[in-house]
C-alpha cells in the first residue's frame, strides 16, 4: 500500500514539558508562594496555562500526523485550530483510518538497576493527546475557580500546590512512555488526593476519609505492581528481541497480540492490572472511597473525583487495551470480568444515587455510575465509546461539581445537604441552575446533549458486540441514571427554599430537619460532611474578608465572575464535546483523532528508541473497510496471529452503526425516568398528595430496601467491622503475644547470653590474647630497630652505595637466575 | 653499526654516574650524576629500541626525560633550601636523619 510519510512537529516531539512545567510551578509554588501577591496561585494558574498551550499545540500537530496518514491529502497543516476546515471534507479523513499511526515515542534512560534500563518518555497517541487536553484544560478552569472558593484559606498556598502537583502527576502518567513512568505518575495521584481530601485536616471525618481513599486505593495499587512485574517477565523477551523492553507500553501492547504471549501470563497480569483500575476508578467491590472523598474542597472534588484522577483506572485498562483484549478474550462474547465489574458498578451505584441528601454524594455516586460505564464500553469491546465517554464526562461532571460548590458559596450557606438547605435556588442563581441543567441533560443521555453521543454508543456497542445481557444493564443504568439526577435537580432548585436557601442562619439545626422517613441510619451516613463543610465555610473561607458578610441579611445570590465563567465554559463543552463524534449528525472525527487502528506494521523499521517524526515509518494497510459500518472481524489484529514482519499495536475493533431506531429504547427510558422520577418527587418532597409519600414508612420492603441503600449495602461495614477486625484484630492479638513472649525473650536472652559473653571475652581474648600479641610485636620491633639502627647512618652517599650495592646484588642474582 | 656501541657508552656512563653518587660531597654534583645514571638508561632504551625496530623504547625515554626534569627541580629545591639553612651543600655534614 501507499507509504505514508507522518508529519510531526515541535509541540508533538515535545510533549514531555508539558507534566514538567507543573512539576516546576509546584516547586516553585512550596518555595516561594507565600510571598507572592496572590499566594502562589499565579504560578499554578500560569503552569497549568502554559502546559494547555502545549497540550493544544500537541493536539494539533497529531490531527495533522493521523490526516498525513491517509495519504498525503494535506500536505500542509490543516487551516483553522483543531481542524475545523476537515469537517467540510469528512470523506478525506476517512482515508487516514486504514493505517496504523505511529505514536511519537520519546525515551531516556532514567535509572539503571541489575541490567534493566528504566526509561523515562514519552508515548503519545490519540489517547494520550485527548487526555492532555483534557486535563490542562479542566485544571485550568478549575484553579481559575479555586482563586474565589478557597479564598482566605489558611492553607491556601498548600492547596494550589497540590492542585498543581496532581496535574503533573496526572499529566505524567498519561503520557508514560513505560510502566515505571505509569506508576510514578499514578502514585503522585494518589499522594495528591489524599493531601487534598484531607486538606481540613482539623476535622476528624476529613482525614478519616483521605486516610480511607489512601488506602482502598493502595489495596487496588498491589494489583498495579504484581500485574506490572507479571506483564513484565511475559513480554520482556519478546520486547527485547524487538528493541524495546518489557516495560514499554508500546512493546507490550505489540507483544500481547503477537500471538507469543501465554494465554494466562495475560489473564493474570490483566486480572492483577484490574484490580488497580478497580481501586483507583471507584469500581464496584472497592468504590467506598469514592463518595466520602467528597469531604475534601469542592474544587478537589470536581477535578479529582469526577472528572481526571478517577479516570486513571479507565486510561489503565484503555492504555493497555491488547493486554485486556486477549486476555479477557473481549473479542468473544463471553462475559468477562471488566464487563461484570463495570456492569455491577453502573446498577449499584446508581441505586446509592437515590438516597444521599448531600448534593456532592449524589453525584459522588453519579460518576461512580459513569465509570462504571467506561469500563463496561472497555469490556465489551467499545474502545472508543468509554474512552470518548471519558472526554465527555469530564466536562459535565466537572461542571455539576462545580455548579455545586457554587451553591455552597453563594446559595446554601456552604450546606451541601439538598433537603435542608436548599430547593427553589433557581430565581437566585440562574447561571449556576442553567449550567447545572445542561450538564444534567448531558449526564442523563437526551439527545443532542454531548453523553448521548458517548454513552449511548456504549451501550449500542455492547449490544451490536452480543453482549446483551450488559446492553439491558446500560438501558437501566441511563434510565437510573436519568430519575436520580432529576430527583437531585428537583431538590436543589425547584420547590420551595428550605433553611440556608430561604436565607435563614442554621448553625444549631442540624439534627431538627431529618425527615421522618429518613430517621434510620441517615445521621451516620451524611452528617460527617455537612458538619465539614459547614464548619469550614465560616472560619476557612473568610468570608468576612472579603465582602460577603451580608450573607446571611441577603440570603442566596449568584456567584462572582471567577466561578461563573467556569461554568458557563464547562456548560458549553458539556453540549459541544459530543459533536466531536456524533454519529447522529455524522461526525466522527474523535474516531478519526482518538483510536489507534488496528492494522498491523511493517518491522523493518521498528526501534522503539529513538525514532521521532522524521522516520519513515512504512505502514501496511491490510485493505479492509473503514469503520462505521456493522462489522464482525474475525481474523486480524487481535483475532489472528499478524503474519511475520508485521507487528499489531492495536486490535481491530467494531464499530455498531448508529440508527434513530436503535437509540430509540434507551430515549425512552431516559425520558420515562425523568418523569418518573419527577412525579415521585412533586410527591414525596413536594407535599402534594400523593400515593408515593411516606411509602418507606409504610410498606416494610420498601423500608427494607432503603434502609439497605442507606447504609450503602453494609459494604464499609464489610470492610471495617468485618474484614478488617477479622484480619487486623487477630493478627494484632497474636502480634502482641509474639512480642511480649517470644520476641521480648529472645531479646532479653540475647542481652544477657551478650552481656556474659562480653565478660569472658574481655578476660580471656582482650587481656591475654590480644594485649599479649600487641605488646609482643612492638617488642619484636623495638629490638629488630636496634639491630638495624647501625645503618642508618643519615649519610646519603652511605644509602647510595647500600641501594646499588643490593642493585648490583639483585642484577647479579638475575643473571644467574636466567643462566 | 652495532648495538654493542650503544650498550657500552651506556655502562660506561652508568659506572661513572655511580661513582658520582658515591663519591662526591657536593650535592649538585651528585644530583648530577644521578642525571648520569638516566641518561646512561636512556642510552640503553633507545639502543634496545632500535634493535627491535619498536617505538615503546623511544617513547619511555621520552617519558625518563620528562620524570628527570621534575626531579632535578625537587633535588635542586631541597639543596636550596638546605644551602640556607646551613651555609653549606656537603652532604656528609648532612646526618640529622642517624638513627
Amino acid at each position: 500500500m501507499t507509504a505514508a510519510t507522518l508529519t510531526t512537529g515541535w509541540f508533538l516531539e515535545n510533549a514531555w514539558l508539558i507534566p514538567i512545567i507543573p512539576a516546576i510551578g509546584f516547586v516553585l509554588i512550596i518555595a516561594l508562594g507565600k510571598r507572592l501577591p496572590a499566594k502562589g496561585s499565579e504560578i499554578g494558574i500560569a503552569s497549568i496555562g502554559a502546559s494547555l498551550v502545549l497540550a493544544i499545540g500537541a493536539t494539533y500537530q497529531w490531527i495533522d500526523r493521523v490526516s498525513s496518514a491517509g495519504g498525503g491529502e494535506y500536505a500542509g497543516p490543516i487551516s483553522g485550530v483543531f481542524g475545523f476546515a476537515r469537517s467540510i471534507f469528512p470523506s478525506a479523513s476517512e482515508a487516514g483510518t486504514e493505517t496504523y499511526v505511529e505514536p511519537v515515542i520519546k525515551s531516556w534512560t532514567w535509572w539503571q538497576s541489575g541490567g534493566l534500563e528504566f526509561g523515562f518518555g514519552q508515548h503519545i497517541d490519540g489517547l494520550a493527546i485527548m487526555l492532555l487536553l483534557l486535563v490542562t484544560f479542566i485544571s485550568l478552569l478549575v484553579q481559575i475557580f479555586s482563586t474565589e472558593y478557597v479564598s482566605g484559606d489558611r492553607r491556601y498556598t498548600h492547596f494550589f500546590a497540590a492542585l498543581t502537583l496532581f496535574s503533573a502527576g496526572m499529566l505524567v502518567m498519561v503520557l508514560a512512555e513505560n510502566m515505571i513512568q505509569l506508576i510514578l505518575g499514578w502514585e503522585i495521584m494518589g499522594l495528591c488526593s489524599f493531601m487534598l481530601i484531607g486538606h481540613w485536616w482539623e476535622e476528624q471525618a476529613n482525614s478519616r476519609a483521605a486516610l480511607k481513599a489512601f488506602f482502598t486505593v493502595r489495596v487496588g495499587d498491589v494489583g498495579l505492581l504484581v500485574g506490572t512485574a507479571i506483564i513484565f517477565f511475559g513480554a520482556n523477551q519478546w520486547a527485547v528481541d524487538n528493541g524495546s523492553n518489557g516495560f514499554s507500553i508500546q512493546a507490550i501492547s505489540g507483544w500481547a497480540l503477537s500471538g507469543e504471549a501465554s494465554d494466562s501470563v495475560l489473564l493474570w497480569g490483566g486480572v492483577a492490572l484490574f484490580i488497580a483500575a478497580i481501586g483507583k476508578s471507584g469500581q464496584f467491590p472497592l468504590h467506598t472511597w469514592l463518595p466520602d472523598a467528597m469531604a475534601g474542597p469542592t474544587p478537589v472534588s470536581s477535578l479529582l473525583h469526577s472528572s481526571t484522577m478517577v479516570v486513571a483506572g479507565v486510561f489503565l485498562v484503555a492504555r493497555l487495551y491488547p493486554v485486556f483484549f486477549i486476555g479477557f478474550d473481549i473479542g468473544s462474547t463471553n462475559i468477562n470480568l471488566i464487563a461484570v465489574i463495570g456492569g455491577i458498578t453502573v446498577i449499584a451505584a446508581a441505586a446509592l444515587a437515590f438516597v444521599q441528601s448531600d448534593i456532592k454524594k449524589v453525584l459522588a455516586y453519579s460518576t461512580v455510575s459513569q465509570l462504571g460505564y467506561m469500563m463496561l464500553g472497555l469490556g465489551v469491546g467499545a474502545w472508543l465509546p468509554a474512552v470518548f465517554h471519558i472526554f465527555t464526562h469530564a466536562f459535565f461532571k466537572c461542571c455539576l461539581f462545580l455548579a455545586a460548590g457554587s451553591i455552597s458559596h453563594s446559595g446554601s450557606h456552604h450546606s451541601f445537604d439538598m433537603k435542608k438547605d436548599m430547593g427553589g435556588l433557581w430565581r437566585k442563581m440562574p447561571i449556576t441552575a442553567g449550567t447545572w441543567m445542561i450538564s444534567t441533560a448531558a449526564l442523563c443521555g437526551i439527545p443532542f446533549f454531548s453523553g448521548f453521543f458517548s454513552k449511548d454508543e456504549i451501550i449500542d456497542n455492547a449490544h451490536n458486540n452480543g453482549y446483551n445481557l450488559f446492553y439491558y444493564v446500560g438501558l437501566i443504568g441511563a434510565a437510573m441514571t436519568a430519575a436520580y439526577m432529576t430527583r437531585a435537580t428537583y431538590l436543589t432548585f425547584f420547590g420551595t427554599p428550605r433553611g440556608a436557601a430561604a436565607g435563614e442562619h442554621h448553625d444549631d439545626a442540624h439534627d431538627d430537619a431529618h425527615g421522618a422517613a429518613h430517621a434510620a441510619g441517615h445521621d451516620t451516613h451524611d452528617d460527617h460532611g455537612h458538619d465539614t463543610n459547614d464548619a469550614h465555610g465560616h472560619d476557612a473561607h473568610g468570608h468576612d474578608a472579603h465582602g460577603h458578610d451580608d450573607h446571611g441579611a441577603h440570603g442566596p445570590h449568584e456567584s462572582p465572575w471567577r466561578i461563573t465563567a467556569p461554568l458557563v465554559i464547562l456548560a458549553v463543552l458539556a453540549i459541544g464535546s459530543g459533536y466531536l463524534n456524533a454519529p447522529a449528525v455524522g461526525t466522527h472525527y474523535f474516531t478519526d483523532w482518538v483510536e489507534p487502528v488496528g492494522a498491523a506494521v511493517v518491522t523493518d523499521e521498528y526501534s522503539s528508541d529513538g525514532y521521532g517524526g522524521d522516520d519513515h515509518s512504512e505502514s501496511a494497510a491490510l485493505g479492509f473497510a473503514a469503520p462505521m459500518a456493522e462489522e464482525g472481524y474475525s481474523e486480524g489484529c487481535g483475532y489472528t496471529t499478524p503474519e511475520a514482519g508485521t507487528i499489531c499495536y492495536a486490535p481491530k475493533l467494531n464499530h455498531a452503526k448508529f440508527t434513530w431506531g436503535k437509540a430509540a429504547p434507551s430515549i425512552l427510558l431516559v425520558a420515562f425516568g425523568i418523569l418518573a422520577s419527577a412525579w415521585m418527587c412533586m410527591g414525596v418532597f413536594g407535599g402534594r398528595r400523593n400515593p408515593f409519600a411516606g411509602l418507606t414508612s409504610k410498606f416494610a420492603p420498601a423500608r427494607w430496601g432503603h434502609t439497605f441503600l442507606v447504609n450503602k449495602y453494609y459494604l464499609d461495614h464489610l470492610y471495617e467491622r468485618v474484614i478488617v477486625r477479622a484480619v487486623a484484630h487477630p493478627i494484632a492479638a497474636a502480634a502482641y503475644w509474639v512480642n511480649q513472649n517470644i520476641l521480648d525473650g529472645v531479646v532479653n536472652g540475647v542481652g544477657r547470653s551478650g552481656r556474659r559473653t562480653g565478660e569472658w571475652v574481655y578476660r580471656n581474648v582482650d587481656q591475654r590474647v590480644v594485649d599479649g600479641a600487641v605488646n609482643a610485636s612492638g617488642l619484636v620491633a623495638s629490638e629488630s630497630g636496634h639491630a638495624a639502627q647501625s645503618i642508618q647512618s643519615g649519610r646519603v652517599n652511605q644509602y647510595g652505595a647500600l641501594l646499588f650495592g643490593a642493585a648490583t646484588v639483585g642484577a647479579i642474582v638475575l643473571i644467574l637466575v636466567n643462566i | 653499526m652495532y648495538a654493542v656501541n650503544f650498550l657500552l657508552l651506556g655502562a660506561v656512563m652508568f659506572g661513572l654516574g655511580v661513582f658520582g653518587v658515591l663519591a662526591r660531597r657536593n650535592a649538585v654534583a651528585v644530583l648530577m650524576s644521578i642525571e648520569l645514571i638516566l641518561n646512561a638508561v636512556n642510552v640503553n632504551l633507545i639502543a634496545f629500541a632500535l634493535m627491535n625496530n619498536s617505538a615503546e623504547g623511544h617513547v619511555f625515554a621520552l617519558y625518563v626525560i620528562a620524570v628527570a626534569a621534575a626531579e632535578v627541580g625537587v633535588g635542586l629545591a631541597m639543596v636550596l633550601m638546605i644551602y640556607r639553612n646551613r651555609r653549606s651543600i656537603a652532604l656528609d655534614e648532612l646526618s640529622t636523619m642517624r638513627g
